[in-house]
């Protein structure tokens, strides 16, 4: 069954009500998240959302109304609603909106799965994380904890341009955390990332993962963490594992290029960008061996999809290429104001969200060199990996990250174990100062992208492979 | 109290009984229908760009069955939503491995007095926060602005196999903006359970005049200050206290900072949650929600529990389950710092940036930064509560009493606990605020706060 007609029911009456332009999705989301705690299952949920929202454009004020009532009356009740919140919004207008092309036309996309995660056994899932969190319990955790997530969405979306498009999205992850408690701190090992694995794939993607065959290990770093000596601090070489690497795009690069961010949309609460528009195309963002894409076709990364939420379909672009800025993620409004030709990266994170300019898969392309030779090219530095905390400012500038594990590096080989590391930089400076890339890329998902107000939880994607900095403050501590 | 028989009450009663007919009379199930609507107003470049709203009704149930616990929620309510949410939850029980963890239902009990809810704020319009929003954007005068208002309401029904059952309302309002100057930001920022209460004007007036004051900031070199902390920089103090220290899992798990009866805190710190905000009267597992002592001068009385960390920590549940409470554990949600003394008031022109709750703070300190707002903090060790973040919307150097010049944003690395430690807390404003929180319904109330030392530990510039 789809939903085609009560999205255009909305979208009718919202241009009935007199909007110029429409668009309407209705979504069906069903989610599953189990969590462990010591081999002992703590939380299990099963949800279950359905509902429309429609956007209606009346003059040059947007409005936005969702229900979950998928009635033809409640429909066409949203889309009058909608109408009727954007002529509100005159009373405080802004400038004319265009929109930008967004391609047109009926579609269907489903991302790959091979392993549906809804219909893999409950007894099974909670088998494996009852497993993992004990034998990282056993082998000398005071913590263990454990955690899956799915995500498996359909949605129907309607505009008045002549969008007619169903997709079908199934996302799933998992990972587990082992903490060792010392004398008045705690120190902890995750795998395979700070927060798990995630991507657009069935459950086939967690079986991969191995946590089980890798529990005892973060068991046994967590505690050799708190004895292991701090982390130095002052400049130095900095090797960065890939899943921080990913973490570091996200946060430096991702929402730096975000157009509204560029244009101030955000600038009351996500914050504005150091970009300025009269320098995309000229200005230098790090090395020549800077080479970040956007990207939501690559199959099974976290931020793919085959349609964004306004109609778009996906494509590859360049965000930077050879150290330069050349490209920013975009939706329809955003782009027409900046007097660019594309959009493509407007998402939401359900029917009762309004779509917003998103990240979709912002990766780094791979270097020639593998992080053994960084490693062996490094005479005195520090390698950190696996995030452990991150911040940085509105303007997308001055980072701080503290990742849960580090080494020495001396005389090109991988030496002790280092507790708390932690980095600091500028943006532009830092990406400047890297000087070797990996060409081992995984692309790791972050399922927790916090924007907007009301605050929506976005999905990404960030190939990344390690990567090595020069010049780096390392040791930053309170 | 009788329980007013509302449409959520009828919907948690039916998920109750359809849970009994299909688990059968031996399974344990709490149920939670809530109807919400949120509508936000959003502006930037002095102009509405975001105007949204959306209702929506949630049914949740928790189910225990055979010693095997599952949750599950819809926003399919007809009768075909709500079978399918008890039978697949039933199934889901029924596949899950044993939950030993499992605290029993809240037995009937009576909610406090119901203090009340505004339905105008409940009923607001497009119109009444586009209203605010002119106000603020012309009491900037010319200065660039954005932020946003909103107004939420909440009608919810709790219901279990025990036999009880509550229903309560709340409804909140609240407005947030900056005014931009020359590359320079000032908010203003206020939490209310009346849209009546929010005066875009006042707000818009006052971001405007911290934008005017930050303007050519000077940089300071990294170091510990002497700092006074506005409200609403003290509100981010409180959300993660909240969420790591007072965590009830978290203290259970010996990841929390909590030591109970030690004074662990100046005697001039207070701190209760109070069931405000978009808060219902009683939480997912329908506990009553009261106002909660967590530190009382400055010594540590309690943390946050739900029915799980209270069994885990010999305890009894304060009112702060929810769906991830759990897994994440029990966060209290509306924290609330206890003003100080009545303190002398001191006169300030409008176009000065310091807010009225840290102008007698600010008179007293020789020399140190106002600092207004904390920016993206996250936690770098849990159990001592360092945390790393920036500050934002304007920081200024004060010299005997007063402020003499702005400051550029700095980032700081600090133990929150250290930081209002016995001693540490040098004076405490005289007038409670209440701040939204920026991502969700909650609010924080506080007054500025000043503080013996803060560790600043770079430049935001570099």
């Amino acid at each position: 069954m789809d939903h085609f007609d009560e999205a255009g029911a909305a979208v009718q009456a919202a241009l009935d009500a007199g909007a110029r332009y429409a668009d309407a999705r209705v979504m069906l989301r069903r989610t599953e998240t189990m969590s462990a705690r010591d081999g002992e299952v703590e939380d299990l949920s099963s949800d279950e959302s359905a509902g429309l929202g429609v956007r209606a454009l009346v003059g040059s004020s947007w409005g936005f109304y969702a229900v979950p009532d998928l009635s033809d009356a409640a429909a066409r009740a949203a889309g009058r609603r909608a109408a009727e919140i954007a002529a509100a919004s005159a009373l405080v207008p802004g400038p004319a909106i265009d929109l930008v092309p967004a391609g047109a036309g009926t579609a269907s996309w489903a991302s790959p799965c091979e392993i549906d995660p809804l219909s893999v056994p409950l007894s099974t899932k909670g088998d494996l994380l009852v497993a993992a969190t004990a034998a990282a319990r056993d082998a000398g955790a005071d913590l263990a904890e454990g955690i899956y997530q799915i995500w498996d969405t359909r949605k129907w979306f309607v505009s008045s341009d002549g969008h007619r498009i169903d997709q079908h999205i199934r996302e799933c992850g998992a990972g587990i955390t082992a903490s060792a408690y010392g004398d008045g701190e705690i120190q902890r090992r995750s795998w395979p990332s700070h927060r798990g694995q995630y991507g657009t794939r069935g459950w086939e993607l967690v079986d991969e993962l191995a946590l089980t065959d890798n529990a005892a290990r973060m068991a046994d770093e967590a505690r050799a963490l708190l004895t292991a000596p701090l982390c130095p601090s002052g400049e130095t070489t900095l090797i960065l594992g890939g899943e921080q690497l990913a973490l570091q795009i996200h946060e430096s690069v991702g929402h730096a290029i975000e157009l509204d961010r560029i244009l101030g949309w955000e600038a009351a609460f996500a914050g504005t960008s150091w970009l300025d528009l009269d320098r995309l195309g000229s200005l230098r963002y790090g090395s020549e061996l800077m080479n970040i894409t956007i990207d939501p076709t690559i199959p099974g990364a976290l931020g793919s999809f085959g349609y964004d939420d306004e109609g778009s379909p996906a494509a590859p672009r360049d965000a930077v290429r050879n150290g330069i800025w050349v490209g920013v993620l975009a939706g329809r409004d955003s782009a027409a104001m900046a007097g660019l030709d594309y959009a493509g990266s407007v998402r939401s994170d359900g029917w009762a969200r309004l779509p917003m300019v998103r990240m979709t898969n912002v990766g780094l392309e791979p270097g020639p060199h593998t992080l053994d030779e960084i490693i062996a090219a490094t005479d005195d530095g520090v390698l950190m990996d696996i995030n452990r905390s991150w911040s940085i400012d509105d303007r997308r500038l001055n980072f701080q990250f503290g990742c849960e594990i580090g080494w020495e590096i001396k005389n090109g080989k991988r030496g002790r174990m280092l507790r708390n590391p932690t980095y600091t930089g500028i943006g532009p400076k830092f990406w400047q100062s890297m000087d070797m890339l990996s060409s081992e890329t995984v692309a790791w998902g972050t399922p927790n992208c916090g924007k907007g107000q009301p605050g929506q939880v976005g999905h990404t994607g960030h190939p990344a492979a390690p990567a090595r900095f020069t010049n780096v403050r390392v040791g930053v501590r309170g | 109290m009788t329980t007013p028989v509302t449409a959520e009450v009828d919907l948690a009663g039916r998920v109750v009984e359809l849970t009994r007919s299909l688990a059968g009379a031996g399974a344990e199930a709490e149920v939670v229908a809530a109807h919400t609507a949120e509508a936000l107003t959003r502006f930037a470049n002095s102009a509405i760009h975001q105007n949204v709203a959306d209702a929506t009704t949630t049914v949740s149930l928790r189910l225990h069955l055979d010693g095997r616990t599952a949750s599950g929620s819809t926003t399919v309510t007809d009768a075909e939503g709500l079978r399918s949410l008890v039978e697949r939850t039933v199934a889901a029980a029924r596949l899950s491995p044993p939950d030993p963890a499992w605290p029993g239902l809240t037995p009937p009990t009576p909610l406090p007095a119901d203090a009340g809810y505004d339905e105008a704020t409940a009923a607001a319009g497009p119109r009444e926060r586009a209203i605010r929003v002119r106000d603020f954007v012309q009491a900037a005068e010319g200065l660039e602005t954005a932020g946003f208002c909103r107004t939420a309401y909440a009608s919810g029904a709790f219901a279990n196999t025990a036999g009880h059952t509550v229903h309560g309302r709340s409804a909140e309002a609240a407005m947030d903006g900056i005014a931009r100057l020359a590359g320079a930001d000032g908010v203003a920022r206020r939490a209310a359970g009346r849209l009546a209460e929010l005066d875009g004007a006042a707000l818009g007036a006052r971001a405007a005049a911290k934008a005017r004051a930050a303007t050519s900031p000077v940089e300071l070199p990294p170091g510990r200050y002497e700092v006074v902390l506005e409200p609403t920089a003290v509100a981010d103090l409180l959300d993660n206290l909240a969420s790591f220290g007072f965590n009830g899992k978290a203290y259970a798990q010996h990841q929390s900072f909590a030591e109970l009866g030690a004074q662990q805190f100046d005697r001039g710190i207070t701190i209760t949650d109070e069931p405000l905000g978009a808060t219902l009267p009683f939480d997912m597992e329908g506990t009553p929600r009261a106002t909660l002592l967590l530190v009382e001068d400055g010594v540590t009385r309690a943390v946050s529990h739900d029915r799980t960390s209270a069994a885990e920590a010999g305890s009894a549940s304060t009112g702060h389950a929810s769906a991830a409470s759990r897994s994440w554990g029990p966060i209290a949600a509306n924290l609330h710092l206890a003003a100080g003394p009545i303190a002398n008031a001191v006169p300030e022109p409008s176009a000065g940036p310091t807010a009225s709750s840290a102008r007698a703070l600010v008179a007293g300190m020789r020399r140190g930064l106002l600092i207004t707002d904390l920016w993206y903090t996250r936690v770098l060790d849990q159990k001592s509560l360092v945390i790393t973040g920036l500050t934002r919307n304007g920081v200024w150097l004060v010299e005997n009493g007063e402020v003499t010049a702005a400051v550029s944003n700095m980032r700081f690395t600090q133990s929150y606990p250290q930081a209002l430690g016995p001693g540490a807390v040098l004076g405490v404003g005289a007038e409670a605020v209440a701040v939204p929180d920026r991502w969700s319904g909650v609010r924080y109330t506080a007054p500025a706060l000043h503080l013996a030392s803060w560790n600043l530990t770079g430049n935001a510039s570099g």
